[in-house]
Order: structure tokens, then C-alpha cells, then sequence
């Protein structure tokens, strides 16, 4: 499975990873590589096999809905990279 | 002091044969000296380790001291530390001082134990020799040319040369055994869901589990006896009783049945690990085993199940690594795209970024079902093939990896040939089962690791298993040269 340079810039788009023009290139082979890896996934026969998310098959576990926390804030906004008066600031988004 | 057990260390400081200070300050001092040249640890937190140390001192004074407490160890930096530095390897978290403790790392703070530092490892957990760490790479001590595997690789090359007596690892397709194997030490990854993983920063959250790097069986149980367990923090932890997994360590192997996969010994194994594996399993027969040929037939779907299955949980985790609440910011973003594009390109290593453009790909519209849902279906075969196994053999034995340690910078420009590197621990993961590595040989100077894969759940078995070929061999005991003795 080959991936051309142009589906490579829509994934990195997707990911929200900036990828230099000059890498685009080395990054379309890595990953057609890795891609061509899977092929022996497409001659295995799947039919009647039950995807498995979790090795236990275990199911999402439930808990009341009570505060369990204390609320750590000021401790969690000393490490954002920007914050005032207790909110994360981002670029403008709207204009 | 440094070649000691836990079990002698223990016992030394409840005789008063040197305090936890001293102990730990042995161990801090031997960081010193020879981590320059592993680069095993990120951080190292000296004032942390001895003030826990004197706290630990008053507690084996008293008598209140439990089993461990007072013996230094190290975590793998993937376990967030409150207050410490945990970067998991990354520039995007270069900066980020964890806010609270994993919750293994509570359990072992608890157990009285002194933290001497956070050790190097591949970025976010992915790679299989280290190489991928914004800190650089870490050395083997076997051979400082070599690569110690990886992801653990920090962990077990400061084990293997003593520079801490256990430290943590965790094991998402191999970054356990693979460099327990690779550096001779014991290394375990039990059940998928029995140690939490509230706190241990996700890399692919189906597959993560924690585990121990230690010199031998013994201290991998004792630490696994405080580190696992149900916490209700962690939604996939699992409410299976936990036990004392030092409690069935002297049971003798008469009988026991070791299954030997086909796929597990084919033409990509080195003959000269293949060799120490061999002689091995002649000594697990010496010792009362039978040897039953098994197969695994869909062990070859483990590379394309994996590699598509971790890099999609990859790429769905490492989103939340945006530039915005903590972590790595671009400088001047013009706007919040700019923000998240630049700050994630600059924050982020090659690797880590190849799977999250891969994960991104598999999970895109059009191809989830051609990727990820084909791959999930790949998953249970391959643990169907472990459960019929399972009906006939007690135990799984294999090689860990195809190669002993090979040379630092011999496949990092490959990432498929470093991928091809983890074929025998993969579905190991991929089914949720516990395994382990311990040190069975060496070829060439470099150390061969065991493979010993158990049931669900069947952690004390696999630490009873390895514990016997360690009562009757001395690899475990080996040290690397140059580490002053």
C-alpha cells in the first residue's frame, strides 16, 4: 500500500502535526513502509471473529456519580503554558 | 552493598548494618560515577530519595518498617511523580512537573521506599532500543556500543549495573523483557489490568502494563506484591484478588508441562540465542519438566495487529498533548491551528510522530474498517491461540527477541526492521497475558533472556517457574564489568 505525498499532508493535517515541505518525502516512504507491513493482515481470514477491545472483555465499570477529587487548580495551571485569572489562555479564535 | 537482594538488604537494615541513608546514598553515589556513561537516568532526585531515606530510618527504628521499606528504587519516567519532573522521554514534556503520583507510585512510596531518580526511555514508550529519547540514547552496560532495547531501557540498564537495586518498567509489545533480556536481568509484565495504570502516561491503552526490572525472580515478586493490585482510578484494572507473590516461590517444576511454539524458534532466531535457549529448556527438563511441542499459527498477525491497534490508541492519546493545559508551546502562534500544528511538530520526536500519523491514517474515514476493526479481529485470534495452548501446557517458552543487544544506530534509520525486532513479544500483549524475561545465557559476551509466558493471571506460577532455573543456575548473578564490581 503506497501513500503519495498528498496523503501524507491530509494525515499530518488530521493529526495536527506541522510537517516541513522538505520532509513530506521521507516521511511518505516511512509510512508507506509500515503500511506495506500490514499486507498479510488482508490475506487472513477474519470471517465470523468477534473484534476484541480488551483482553478480558471486559466491560466499562460504573460509579456513582459523586466528587471524589479535591480541586487542584492553582496546582494544574502552574504547569499551563499560559493562564489568567484561572483560565488556559489559547490564541484568539474568534475575531 | 549493590549486589545485594532486596531479602539482604532488608535484613541488613533491620540488623543496623547500615542505615537507609547510607544505602541510599551508595546508590546515588554509584549514579554518579558511572551513569555518564548509560545515560540511564532523566532525572535525579537526591534530596527527594534521602529525605524519604531518613523518614524510613525512623520507621525500621521503631519496628513499624514493612518489608521493603528503606530500599531505594527507580521509576521509569513514564510514572508521573508529584512534584517531579516526568517527561516520558519527550521535549513535549520536558517542562511538565507531574501534579500528582501514579498510583504505582504511591503504592511504593507507601512500602517506605526511596525514589533515586526517573530513567531514561524510548519517547512515549515507543521503540525497542532506546534510541528514540530527546535525552539521548541509554547504553547498555554489557557492551556501552549497544543498545539496552527498549522501551524500559533506562530501568533496566541502571538494574544491570546496579545502579538501583529494582525500578520499574512498562510493557506495551515487549518494553519489558525485551530490555530485561537484552541487558540479563528479570524483568515481568503481569495480566493485562493487574497493576494500575492511573498515572502512567498512556501510550496505547489496551496493551500498556506496568511491571519490575530486578536482579532476579525474588525481588521482581516482592516488588509486585506491593505494585499490584484493583484501583477503582484505572477503568480497565482488574478486580481479581491480588496475592503474595513470594508465597509459591520454592514449589518444585515435577511435572510441569512447558510448551515450545514452532513460530518461536524459525529462521529469524539467532543461532546463538537459539543455543542458549536450548540448553535452557535441557536445564527445565533437568529440573522435572516436560518439554510439548505447541503452535501458534497466527503468531505472524501479531506484527500487523499490533502495529496498527498501538498506533491508533497512540494517536488518540497523544492528542490531548496540544500545547494548551501543560507540555510543550510554540513560540508566537498566529492561531490556535498554528498552536496545535507547530507546538505538537516541535514537542514530538520522529517515531512518536510516524505512529501518530499511522494511527491517524487507520482510524480515518474509509479505513477504520480495513485497519483497526481487521486488526481487533486479528487480536482474538491470536489470544484463542493462547487459550488453546493453555489446555495442554502450563507454561509458553520462547526467545524474547531474535538478537542479543545489537549496536546503537544499526537499525534506528529502519523503523520496520526495529519493528520486526519485538515478533516474539507482541502477541503476548496483543493477548493481555503475563510474561517474563530472565537471563539464561550469553552469546558473544551479551546477555540471551528466557521468555516465559504464563495464564491469566498466573504471575506467582511464572515467578515460581523462573525462581527454580534460578536456584539451579547463576546468570542472574552476572554483572557487567566496569561498574566496580
Amino acid at each position: 500500500m503506497s501513500l503519495t505525498a498528498s496523503d501524507v499532508k491530509k494525515i499530518s493535517h488530521l493529526a495536527r502535526l506541522a510537517i516541513d515541505e522538505a520532509d513530506i518525502e521521507k516521511y511518505t516512504q516511512d509510512l508507506s513502509n509500515i503500511l506495506d507491513t500490514f499486507a498479510d493482515m488482508n490475506e487472513a481470514n477474519v470471517e465470523g471473529v468477534e473484534p476484541m477491545a480488551n483482553p478480558q472483555d471486559s466491560t466499562q465499570r460504573l460509579r456513582e456519580d459523586v466528587v471524589t477529587e479535591v480541586n487542584g487548580r492553582d496546582k494544574f495551571q502552574a504547569i499551563a503554558p499560559n493562564t489568567e485569572a484561572g483560565l488556559y489562555l489559547v490564541p484568539k479564535v474568534l475575531e | 552493598m549493590h549486589n545485594k537482594s532486596l531479602t539482604e538488604l532488608a535484613a541488613d537494615l533491620r540488623a543496623g548494618a547500615y542505615t537507609s541513608v547510607e544505602l541510599t546514598q551508595h546508590f546515588l553515589d554509584r549514579i554518579k560515577e558511572y551513569d555518564v556513561s548509560l545515560n540511564s537516568f532523566i532525572t535525579v532526585t537526591p534530596e527527594l530519595a534521602l529525605a524519604a531515606a531518613a523518614e524510613a530510618d525512623v520507621q525500621i527504628a521503631a519496628g513499624t518498617a514493612g518489608p521493603l521499606t528503606g530500599i531505594p528504587m527507580a521509576h521509569k519516567d513514564i510514572f508521573c511523580t508529584d512534584g517531579v519532573k516526568t517527561s516520558c522521554a519527550s521535549k513535549m514534556l520536558d517542562n511538565f512537573i507531574a501534579p500528582y503520583d501514579a498510583t504505582v507510585v504511591e503504592k511504593l512510596k507507601l512500602a517506605g521506599m526511596p525514589i533515586l531518580g526517573k530513567t531514561n526511555m524510548d519517547e512515549f514508550a515507543m521503540g525497542s532500543s532506546n534510541e528514540n529519547s530527546f535525552y539521548g540514547p541509554v547504553k547498555n552496560p554489557w557492551d556501552t556500543t549497544r543498545v539496552p532495547g527498549g522501551s524500559s531501557g533506562g530501568s533496566a540498564a541502571a538494574v544491570a549495573a546496579r545502579l538501583v537495586p529494582v525500578a520499574t518498567g512498562t510493557d506495551t509489545g515487549g518494553s519489558i523483557r525485551q530490555p530485561a533480556s537484552l541487558t540479563g536481568i528479570t524483568g515481568i509484565k503481569p495480566t493485562y489490568g493487574r497493576v494500575s495504570r492511573f498515572g502512567m502516561i498512556a501510550y496505547a491503552s489496551s496493551l500498556d502494563q506496568g511491571g519490575v526490572f530486578g536482579r532476579d525472580a525474588v525481588d521482581c515478586a516482592l516488588l509486585l506484591s506491593v505494585m499490584s493490585g484493583f484501583d477503582e482510578k484505572d477503568s480497565t484494572s482488574s478486580e481479581v484478588a491480588t496475592e503474595d507473590y513470594t508465597a509459591n516461590l520454592d514449589k518444585p517444576l515435577q511435572g510441569l508441562r512447558i510448551g515450545l511454539p514452532a513460530q518461536y524458534f524459525d529462521d529469524g532466531l539467532d543461532t546463538g540465542v537459539a543455543a542458549s535457549i536450548r540448553s535452557a529448556l535441557d536445564q527445565y527438563k533437568a529440573l522435572g519438566a516436560e518439554l510439548i511441542d505447541i503452535t501458534l499459527p497466527n503468531t505472524k498477525l501479531a506484527i500487523p495487529s499490533y502495529y496498527v491497534i498501538a498506533p491508533a490508541e497512540c494517536s488518540a492519546n497523544l492528542s490531548r498533548l496540544d500545547g494548551v493545559r501543560y507540555g510543550h508551546r510554540c513560540k508566537d502562534p498566529v492561531d490556535l491551528e498554528d498552536m496545535y500544528k507547530r507546538s505538537r511538530a516541535e514537542g514530538f520526536g520522529s517515531e512518536v510522530k510516524r505512529r501518530i500519523m499511522v494511527g491517524t491514517y487507520a482510524l480515518s474515514a474509509g479505513y477504520y474498517d480495513a485497519y483497526y476493526l481487521k486488526a481487533q479481529k486479528l487480536r482474538r485470534m491470536i489470544k484463542d491461540d493462547f487459550v488453546a495452548a493453555f489446555a495442554d501446557v502450563d507454561v509458553i517458552m520462547g526467545p524474547v527477541s531474535p538478537t542479543t543487544a545489537f549496536k546503537i544506530g544499526e537499525k534506528s534509520d529502519d523503523p520496520v526492521s526495529m519493528y520486526l525486532q519485538d515478533i516474539y513479544t507482541l502477541a503476548i500483549n496483543l493477548a493481555g497475558l503475563p510474561a517474563m524475561s530472565i537471563p539464561v545465557g550469553a552469546s558473544d559476551g551479551l546477555p540471551v533472556g528466557l521468555q516465559l509466558i504464563g495464564n491469566y493471571f498466573e504471575e506467582s506460577h511464572l515467578l515460581n517457574i523462573a525462581h527454580q532455573f534460578q536456584q539451579a543456575t547463576d546468570w542472574h548473578k552476572q554483572t557487567p564489568d566496569g561498574f566496580g564490581g
